[in-house]
């Protein structure tokens, strides 16, 4: 009777008990940057739609994509665009067998962090 | 006496069956997003703040509609496959089912209204 004690079975050690680590952390990191760029991808999108269809609605569209809040949400995402980017090519690195060791691995998430960072210092200055 | 290689013997007997498909599917929109985002920022972001005439004059050209429209193609299908990833980790069921096939026509529809807002400001 393999379902006799199904869902109030004890469960082993998880998330909760472990010290937040640099590998967790800019693990989880990867994710919520990856996800949260749908809000800046949707106002891109909205922005083209609005330019493809009227010189009123792209007004409509440019003033809430240019206003201090879509600047914040714009700024925000090229911060997390440029660490997801560099994260990403961390993956990619990591997929030959390489740089999987702890020290290894800990000095690429403080170069995707401080990357990220430059990344987005350099974006705004330029663009 | 077994004339079936290890390799043979092995294939088809773990659980998932199959699955590197999602994983490259993955590495390949990975690559392209590398050198098709920092084009896109590039071009995108100088525009960003023109007037409605300056914007219809800068994605008339090829090179700017080009790379914003492959951007937001390949950038939704990555987007798509890496979020299915989080929904199959955190949601289960029917739930689950609902949520993936809810999230496909968000990306592909999104890409779709990209691609066309794009492709009609360019021609």
């Amino acid at each position: 009777m393999a379902d006799v004690n199904r869902g109030n079975r004890p469960l082993s050690p998880h998330l909760t008990i472990y010290r937040p680590q640099l590998t967790s952390m800019t693990s989880i990191l990867t994710r919520i940057t990856g996800n949260a760029m749908l809000i800046a991808a949707l106002m891109i999108v909205w922005w083209f739609l609005a330019a493809a269809s009227s010189e009123e609605y792209f007004n409509i569209a440019n003033g809430f994509v240019t206003s201090w809040f879509g600047d914040l949400i714009m700024f925000f995402s090229v911060l997390g665009l440029w660490y997801h980017t560099l994260a990403g090519v961390r993956h990619l690195i990591w997929d030959n067998g390489i740089g999987l060791d702890i020290p290894t691995a800990e000095k690429m998430g403080w170069a995707c962090i401080g990357g990220a960072v430059v990344l987005t210092i350099l974006t705004a200055l330029i663009v | 006496m077994a004339y079936l290689t290890d390799r043979k013997r092995a294939k088809g007997l773990g659980s998932a069956k199959s699955g590197t498909a999602h994983f490259w599917s993955m590495k390949v929109s990975a690559v392209a997003l590398l050198i098709l985002i920092p084009l896109f920022v590039f071009t995108f972001g100088p525009a960003l703040g023109g007037t409605y005439e300056e914007i219809m004059a800068y994605y008339g050209r090829p090179g700017p509609a080009i790379i914003a429209a492959l951007t937001l193609l390949v950038g939704f299908k990555h987007f798509n496959d890496g979020a299915q990833t989080m929904i199959e980790d955190y949601v289960h069921g029917t739930a689950q089912k609902l949520a993936i096939i809810l999230l496909t026509c968000l990306s592909y529809g999104a890409a779709a209204v990209g691609v066309f807002a794009i492709a009609r400001l360019a021609l």
